[in-house]
Formats: C-alpha cells, structure tokens, sequence
C-alpha cells in the first residue's frame, strides 16, 4: 500500500462481485470511482507510512449479504485483470473472510448508523 | 485418446512466438515504453512468452489506426465484410485443432473443450454474423403520399472492446464478429491472464484484414484498459467482467456520452425438481450431466450453475447421484483429450477459490466432495487446479451469493414449485439459469418466472450463436449473440424525405 500510495497517490478500495475478476477488491485513486448511495464505506484503513486513511466501499446490496463477515484485504501472487492499480506489479488483493464473533456483531451494531453514506 | 504435445516441445502442432507486440495498422509495433511482461501457461504455472505492457499512446496508436480504417470498411458492401468473416471461418476450420490445442496452453482448460465447443462455437460465429449482415435490411415508412421515412444502419465507427480470460478466443469473437460485420473498426485489449492467443489467431487471419480494422492492445486494465474505455475517441464500449469495473466502465462513458454492453457474471440456479427421477432414463441421466456442469471450464463461466436446487421428495438419491457423477469426473493434464478438467486460469483466481471454500466451510456449509486444490504431480505440480467440489448449505450462506468463478457448486432443497422460484430469484444477478423437469408447463411456468437472461430448460451450457445472452439485474446490460447484437453496433439514420413541391404553409 505504501509502493503503491508513493506511485499514485491517495488510494481507495472498491469490493467487486460478479465474473471474471469479480469477489476481488479493487484499488483505485481516491475518487477514481465514483461511489453513491448505493455503496457503503466499510472502513477507513490507517496504515503506517499512509498519510491518508484509505477508504473501503462495497455496494449495499452486496454488502447486506457479506455483513456477518470479518474482512482482511490480503494479497497474493497473480494478475487481476479490472483496472485495480496493484497488477502491473506481479501481485492481487485478495479478500479472506471470517465470520464475525457475537461480540463484534454487537459492537458493530452500534455504529451501523454510521455507515451509511 | 490422445495427448498434445505442450507448444514450444518436440512434436507441438502449435507453437507460440517467444513474444508479441501491440497489432495495430496491420503490422506489429513494439509498446511506446518498450516494456514486457511474462505470460505464463496455467499448465504448468511456466512462463511461454512475453508480453508487450500497452500503455495510453500505444492505446492512441491503435486509436489513429483505427479511426485511418473505419470510414473506408464502414462503406464496404455488406457482402464483402460477409465474405471476409467467412474467410477468417474457413481459415480457423482448416487450423482448429492448432487453435484448440493454443488456447487450452493458453487459458489451462481442457483440449477436450477447445475441440468441442470454444473454437467451433467461435468459428460458427463468424459465419453466423456474415449471414445475418447480408439478411439484414433498412426499411422504409410511407407516412405518408408525399412523405416517406428511410432506415439505414449505420456502423458507429471505432469501438473499444475488452476481453476476459475464461474463454480468450471466442469471448473475443463475440464482439469481434458482429462488430466487424456491422463495419465497425475496433481496438480490443485481451486480459492480461491469456494475453496470447488472440494473436495466434490474428497470425492466421491477419491478411484478410484490412489494416486498422482489428487492432489489439496488450497490457494491464490500469495502463492500457482505462485509456482504452476513458478514450473519447471510442463510439462505444463493450465489456466482459465484474461489477465495480463495469460501473467504473460506464462512469467513464457517461463522460464521453456514449453506449456500453456489459456482462458482468452472475450466480445462476439449476433446479431440478422431483419429476426428473421418474425414470431412470436417458434423460435422467441428462439431468445429472446438467448437474455437473458447474465444472467446465473449470466453472470459469459466467453462466456456471454454481447453485443447484433440489426438490426435497428426490433431495438424498439425485444429490449422492450427483455426487458420484462429479467424482467420476477425470482431471488431469489440460492437454489430454481425455482430461474433462483443467487448470483454472491464473494463480489469483486459485486463491480466491481457496478463500471461498475457506468461508464455504466457516459458514456451515458441508463439503460433499472435493474441497481443496488438487496436486497432479509431475510438471503440472506448479498449475493451478481445484478439486470440482460440492457444497450442501442454505442460500443465504455466502458461497450461495457470490461469483466463486472455480468448480464449486452450493446445493440445497426446496419444498415446491414457489420456493424454488424465491431461492432462485434471491440473488443480485440474473445472467442464466437452469430448469430441469418432465412437465412442460412447469418447465414454461419456471423459465418465464426466474428472473434471468437466459433460462436452459432441460439443458446447460449450449452457446449457439443465435441464441440471445445477456443480464438481468446487476448481471449487466445489453445481449450479446444473435443478430440483434448487430443493433448494438450499429446507429439508426433516418432520412425523412418529401416527394412534394409545395411548400408546407407555415411561413
């Protein structure tokens, strides 16, 4: 994330769903992609060595069926075909998935408010 | 049964070019920045050649070719451009086993299949598109004694295509072949995964091309994609993929004010309800067949009926039968005719599968059979193959909701007739779907009640190319096959002409 906010600038994720390259988180410049209110921010990533916090977003349909589950942005050897920003570099980010505990379902629940954009 | 020799061996019938260039004004031209990437066969996991990186002025080059091309090919008459997609057909039959035996090196899926179904699925659409061009007519409205409305159509001009990697070359013939014949000239970026055997097709067909008709930009989506589909030189966008690059797709049209297609996946139903075990016929064990097609290619399909849905009275004895089925399914080396399954197409796609069947099993969900990655041994031990697995679970499970793009199917029950239809339709995408069942007015009931662009009934997996295929919901928009795709490519100008000498009275 640091190589690829140094190369491009301030830096965002979109989760994709459907085909092909699809279930893959996408990075893209901040405001590359337009997100609305049909998209959900997930988190704000603080990440040493990022001066900016980078944003992870996900439709709200998709995100409905994903909510029960933790997410980690990994990455792993390969080609990501879409136009997320970490391919030219030998490398793809991959989402692994756990589920959510009862109690971070509860703490969650009390800040889903605040998710919504 | 026989086994191919890998391209680049002793005994190939096909062999790859240790590099290729951008194609563009019908000659090869090295990228602007003069850098390659490695392509590698999913076979094996070892690299066969090198790529050129495209970035924007390759992607302005292919642009100033095609936009020198298009005027001239958009007034060829329709029977030439017929003519010259019958010859790339021609061209292709007399080397399909070569093109068969490049793209399963290519995108690791079985020969079996490149044989059978992608290269003369793709041969026939070129054949197909040249007879709908020649059969297609403008008409002409009388509106009346002194007034009549002409309908031409007209190609829209330069139109940007972006190709995935499950199936390289007939995905590519897809937009190619009703592009062409409606006299578009296009620039077209293969994926990056099976960047190679387009140009092993375009080394068979290339001369009866007209410079600048096709051209092919290599590269990455960041670098040469995004200057390819941002491009306000493009008169359309046509794209295969997922969701956030589709939106991100058409964010950059709407910039531009022009159409897209897109075909962005889905997660399609195969029901079966309980009539299908009547009989222990051949068709019974059709529908098992139909059952296990979620593993071809690899389930690398849009349309991979990756939920199958059982009627509970026959649940227990169709799902062991399905079971059994699939464990009979022969993997091995892709280029083996024997071989029913392959490699999946890239090492990212293998860990995001893995990372499914992670969830699959955190969720709750049962692994009938299969469940890992498979280690073939030998030199395939460095490929990138999955076990065809079979998960039991509920549909709200995510395995149930999403694109796992691998050979993997989630299976559960359904009371009846209204159940089936509500677990088929609770899902975000509608691009196929399966009906399995010896009554005609369930089979007609069901089909027009899913909520999907294409419903086999009492079939999967046929592709002919007069067949309309396309999305539902957040699947996509736009069809692609059949003749209507011709309208996709094409502009309506209406001539409104009057026959009378007077004037109007108005002024």
């Amino acid at each position: 994330m640091r190589q690829l906010r140094e190369t491009h600038g301030p830096l965002m994720f979109h989760q994709s769903g459907g085909c092909c390259d699809g279930s893959s988180p996408m990075c893209y410049l901040e405001g590359e992609f337009r997100t609305g209110k049909s998209d959900v921010l997930l988190e704000s990533l603080k990440i040493d060595g990022v001066p900016e916090p980078i944003t992870f977003w996900m439709s709200g349909s998709q995100f409905e069926l994903w909510k029960h589950t933790h997410l980690t942005v990994d990455v792993v050897r390969g080609r990501g075909a879409g136009f997320s920003l970490e391919a030219p570099e030998g490398m793809r980010f991959l989402i692994r998935s756990r589920l959510l505990t009862e109690q971070e379902i509860d703490e969650l629940s009390e800040t889903d408010a605040d998710r919504v954009v | 049964m026989t086994v191919y020799s890998a391209p680049g061996t002793d005994g190939a019938i096909v062999n790859y070019e240790s590099r290729y260039d951008h194609f563009i004004g019908g000659e090869y031209v090295p990228p602007a920045k003069g850098q390659y990437f490695a392509n590698p066969s999913p076979v094996t996991g070892e690299d066969f050649c090198e790529i050129a990186r495209g970035t924007a002025e390759d992607v302005e080059k292919a642009l100033d070719a095609a936009h020198g091309a298009a005027d001239a090919w958009g007034r060829t008459s329709t029977a030439e451009r017929a003519n010259i997609l019958n010859k790339i057909a021609d061209r292709m039959e007399q080397n399909l086993e070569k093109l068969a035996v490049a793209e399963c090196w290519e995108n690791g899926k079985p020969v079996r299949e490149t044989l059978a179904a992608d290269i003369p699925l793709a041969i026939d659409h070129f054949r197909y598109f040249a007879g709908a061009i020649r059969a297609q007519e403008g008409t002409a409205g009388e509106i009346d004694d002194d007034t009549v409305a002409y309908h031409f159509h007209e190609p829209l001009g330069v139109v940007a295509q972006i190709i995935p990697w499950n199936f390289p070359i007939l995905m590519a013939v897809w937009k190619l072949a009703p592009a062409l014949a409606a006299g578009n000239a296009v620039v077209l970026k293969p994926a990056e995964q099976t960047p190679a055997s387009i140009h092993y097709w375009m080394s068979l067909v290339a001369d009866l091309l007209p410079p600048g008709v096709v051209n092919i930009v290599n590269g990455f989506g960041v670098e040469a994609g995004k200057p390819l589909a941002s491009s306000n030189r493009v008169a359309k966008v046509a794209f295969t993929g997922e969701t956030t690059t589709g939106r991100l797709i058409m964010q950059y049209a709407s910039e531009n004010l022009i159409p897209v297609t897109l075909e962005l996946g889905g997660k399609s139903p195969n029901i079966f309800f309980d009539d299908v075990s009547r009989l222990d016929d051949d068709f019974y064990d059709k529908s098992l067949e139909g059952f296990s097609m979620f593993a071809l290619n690899q389930g690398e399909v849009c349309t991979c009926p990756s939920r199958a849905l059982i009627q509970q009275g026959i649940y227990n004895d169709f799902l062991a039968a399905g079971v059994k089925r699939v464990e009979n399914l022969k993997q091995g080396n892709p280029l083996d005719t024997d071989t029913q399954v392959g490699a999946q197409a890239s090492n990212d796609q293998l860990e995001k599968i893995l990372s499914y069947l992670d969830i699959g099993r955190q969720e709750g969900a049962k692994v009938l059979t299969g469940g890992a990655r498979a280690d073939l041994g030998g030199n395939l031990s460095g490929g990138f193959y999955v076990q065809p697995t079979i998960f039991e679970g509920n549909n709200s499970m995510r395995i149930f909701q999403e694109e796992i793009f691998g050979p993997v199917v989630s299976v559960t029950s359904f009371a009846d007739y209204a159940d089936a239809i509500k677990i088929a339709n609770d899902t975000l995408y509608g691009l196929g779907a399966g009906v399995w069942t010896r009554d005609i007015n369930t089979a007609y009931r069901a089909g027009r009640a899913i909520k999907a662009g294409r419903v086999w009934t009492n079939s999967y997996h046929l592709y002919p190319a007069h067949a309309a295929f396309g999305g539902y919901k957040q699947s996509g928009i736009g069809r692609e096959n059949h003749k209507m795709m011709l309208d996709h490519y094409q502009q309506t100008k209406n001539l409104l002409v009057s026959y009378s000498p007077k004037a109007m009275g108005f002024f």
